[in-house]
């Protein structure tokens, strides 16, 4: 027992707050009456006026904080934290073809980002062929173009891929896309044991956010699980999957729900890979995390804080984990693009920058900052640098990575983190009464609540309950300004057309019956439910396309396709 | 407790009917179903059509339940795109008197394009969903007089 406070301290400390809350207050809120009647954070909880030691009464110390880089991780999974390694700087970026994408991720290199995140069009992203007409007019707009091995040569065109580290946002089409960039690395001679990267493969918030579903959801968990299967057994240095609340909370979840969400998710495959017969300390220390950071500032902090210490208790306590590796929860940190606005844009620089603040404070492994246009656009290269180099002056200049979680010990930080733990608990054990996530997501629960939580923030801004500068409060009217801002310009029907062209050539130029040969194969391995993976990888080597095995495993799998309602 | 909105004119009593539209692969629907359910909360009478239709799609259904206004939320960029195929689709089966407006990430620069191709209005994020019920309220009834006409 590590109780931080004697029952004599905290007994003189409460009489003193009293003594302030009874005799000082009173005559001060007369004056000066509080700006609202009560402070809420993002989730909706409660914020008292005032933190002591009366708020952390029992609180013990190294059950709940310890040190960093041992259990419970509250205070960071690396001993050394950010004194020894910066946090990676990892933009999310792409758009049209690989060419441009090519030029794009080594302009950012070059500003001294120090991994790859590789942002897809939403043809690749469902998995169809540039020539498909649900892509018309879709492709290379929100992210590049690659539905071949020969785009992913062109994306990686002058980067040694076991020099750089990637992360993929990518879920059904997963297999297809690791196994491209896997071909990529093995033509430039990188081996296995050197491709570095992560592919998100999250399936289950792909129902609750991001929504580019392709399987109905068992079928779309056990393609996710071979994609880990196989990357434990083949690629050590590979994240197989990022558990990814940042789509369920931009979405409209809460805090809270993002939190308790995520990690549900995370027990469901954690479930799933045992079942397949995985050793837990097997594949648990390659298991990866992508959380949001929004602009409440200390609630995100909070949040992260009690991530870790939840998912080191669940992998210890409920999955006996033994490796104290299994027991990190390393992350991602995407700042929130859902908390921007079109609305004098270039106050999204500071939304922005306090966001990926916070990210650092709560201990991210890696940060993407968002760029003040995109309510508009994918990033400019000005304001993807703009982007970037405020992580640097947060690394460089601020002096928080200088600490290791600085914030640890503070009344109110601590205390919130304990209220979003508990909060969350009490979403997972409903989540495990419905008998676990992906059941849960099949009966709608999730994606109810985050739409119900999307409804009250709107009305809550609506109403004037929340505030957002430039929306609902100081507002402007002038468009002209806003009109001047320099979006990426890029033609894209060029584009579309120059994908179109070369899917057709790839098409037309590979061998025949090989092609042919593997997508059978890979159908009959998917039909005996045997893992995809060798097949897929076999099947991008022969030049068969994404809509090609994407259409082979939706014959076998079916494809879903959501209620407007739930 | 929400409003029940009608339109002044006694022989235009029925409610205001909108098709919230998601076209094309773009999975945002955060906006899409808030939309929804603000505009149904202030009486509109609203059909959503779900995620991933197309232009056809789109334009059968908000012929088959004749709807007053045709409400597109489009945050992946191919606005522009989607609103032309959209607006020619519906010259095609000779429903272009039934406005579009459309809402989502679009560029200010677009909201000019938008509107020479024929989209009524645009609805940027942030949009006081006040401003955008009296927007609509006033596109149906100009189309409702028009059609007694």
């Amino acid at each position: 027992m590590a109780k931080l406070y004697s029952r004599e301290a905290l007994e003189e400390i409460l009489r003193a707050y009293r003594e302030w809350e009874e005799n000082i207050l009173p005559q001060w809120l007369s004056r000066m009456p509080e700006r609202q009647e009560e402070f809420t954070t993002l989730s909706g909880i409660p914020v008292k006026r005032l933190y002591t030691p009366a708020d952390l009464k029992d609180y013990d110390y190294m059950e709940k904080l310890g040190v960093p880089g041992a259990y419970p991780f509250t205070r960071g999974i690396h001993a050394t934290m950010y004194r020894a390694r910066l946090w990676t700087m990892r933009m999310f970026s792409g758009y049209g073809g690989p060419e441009e994408t090519n030029e794009r991720l080594k302009m950012l290199i070059k500003a001294g980002e120090t991994g790859l995140s590789l942002a897809f069009d939403n043809p690749t992203l469902v998995g169809v062929d540039p020539d498909d007409p649900l892509a018309e007019g879709a492709v290379g707009v929100v992210g590049v173009s690659v539905p071949t091995l020969v785009d992913m040569e062109i994306v990686f065109r002058d980067i040694n891929l076991g020099e750089v580290t990637t992360n993929m946002t990518i879920n059904p089409p997963a297999p297809v896309l690791l196994s491209f960039y896997v071909a990529v690395a093995e033509k430039q001679g990188v081996s296995y044991d050197r491709i570095g990267g992560t592919t998100q493969n999250d399936p289950l918030k792909e129902f609750i956010g991001q929504k580019t579903h392709v399987f109905p959801p068992e079928a779309a968990v056990k393609v996710a699980m071979d994609v880990i299967e196989w990357s434990v057994k083949n690629l050590p240095k590979w994240n197989p999957i990022s558990i990814s609340g940042y789509h369920i909370r931009e979405a409209g979840a809460t805090a809270v729900q993002e939190l308790a969400f995520t990690l549900a998710d995370g027990i469901e495959y954690v479930r799933q890979l045992i079942a397949r017969g995985l050793d837990v300390d097997e594949f648990a220390p390659r298991l990866s995390f992508f959380f949001d950071s929004h602009i409440n500032f200390f609630e995100e902090i909070a949040k992260f804080r009690a991530a870790r210490r939840m998912w080191a208790r669940i992998m210890k306590e409920w999955f006996g984990a033994k490796k104290p590796r299994s027991w990190w929860l390393r992350f991602h940190v995407q700042t929130a693009g859902c908390s921007l606005y079109p609305q004098q844009p270039w106050l999204n620089i500071v939304r922005t920058a306090l966001e990926a603040l916070a990210a650092v404070l709560g201990g991210c492994q890696s940060l993407h900052t968002n760029a003040f246009d995109e309510p508009f656009r994918v990033p400019s290269e000005f304001a993807a640098k703009i982007a970037l180099r405020t992580q640097q002056i947060i690394a460089y200049e601020t002096g928080v990575a200088d600490v290791i979680d600085p914030l640890a010990g503070s009344y109110f930080v601590e205390w919130l983190t304990d209220e979003m733990e508990e909060r969350a608990w009490r979403y997972i054990e409903r989540i495990e009464s419905l008998g676990g996530m992906l059941e849960a997501v099949k009966k709608g629960y999730p994606q109810r609540e985050v739409e119900e939580a999307a409804y009250r923030f709107q009305r809550e801004v609506e109403e004037g309950r929340r505030f957002i500068v430039g929306v609902n409060i100081f507002r402007e009217e002038d468009v002209e300004e806003v009109r001047r801002v320099p979006l990426l310009e890029f033609n894209q029907e060029e584009v579309e057309r120059r994908q179109k062209e070369r899917v057709r050539k790839v098409r037309s130029m590979r061998d025949e019956a090989r092609w042919r040969r593997a997508l059978d194969e890979l159908r009959g391995a998917a039909e005996r439910g045997d893992n995809i993976m060798p097949y897929v990888l076999n099947a991008v080597k022969a030049y068969a396309t994404i809509g090609e095995i994407m259409g082979v495993l939706k014959d076998v799998y079916g494809t879903y396709v959501e209620p407007p309602y739930y | 407790m929400s409003m029940e909105l009608t339109l002044s004119r006694p022989t235009t009593r029925r409610k205001v009917k909108v098709l919230v539209a998601k076209i094309g692969l773009d999975g945002h629907d955060r906006g899409a179903k808030v939309i929804a359910r603000a505009l149904r909360d202030a009486g509109f009478e609203v059909v959503y059509t779900g995620l991933r239709q197309t232009v056809d799609q789109v334009v059968a259904a908000a012929i088959q339940e004749d709807v007053d206004i045709i409400g597109v939320n489009q945050h992946e960029g191919s606005h522009v795109y989607i609103a032309r195929k959209l607006l020619e689709k519906l010259r095609e089966y000779g429903a272009d008197d039934i406005p579009v407006v459309m809402g989502g990430s679009i560029p200010v620069v677009d909201l000019d394009v938008l509107k020479n191709i024929g989209v009524r209005e645009v609805f940027l994020p942030g949009t006081p969903i006040n401003e955008i019920v009296d927007k609509l309220l006033r596109i149906a009834e100009e189309r409702r007089s028009r059609r007694e006409v």
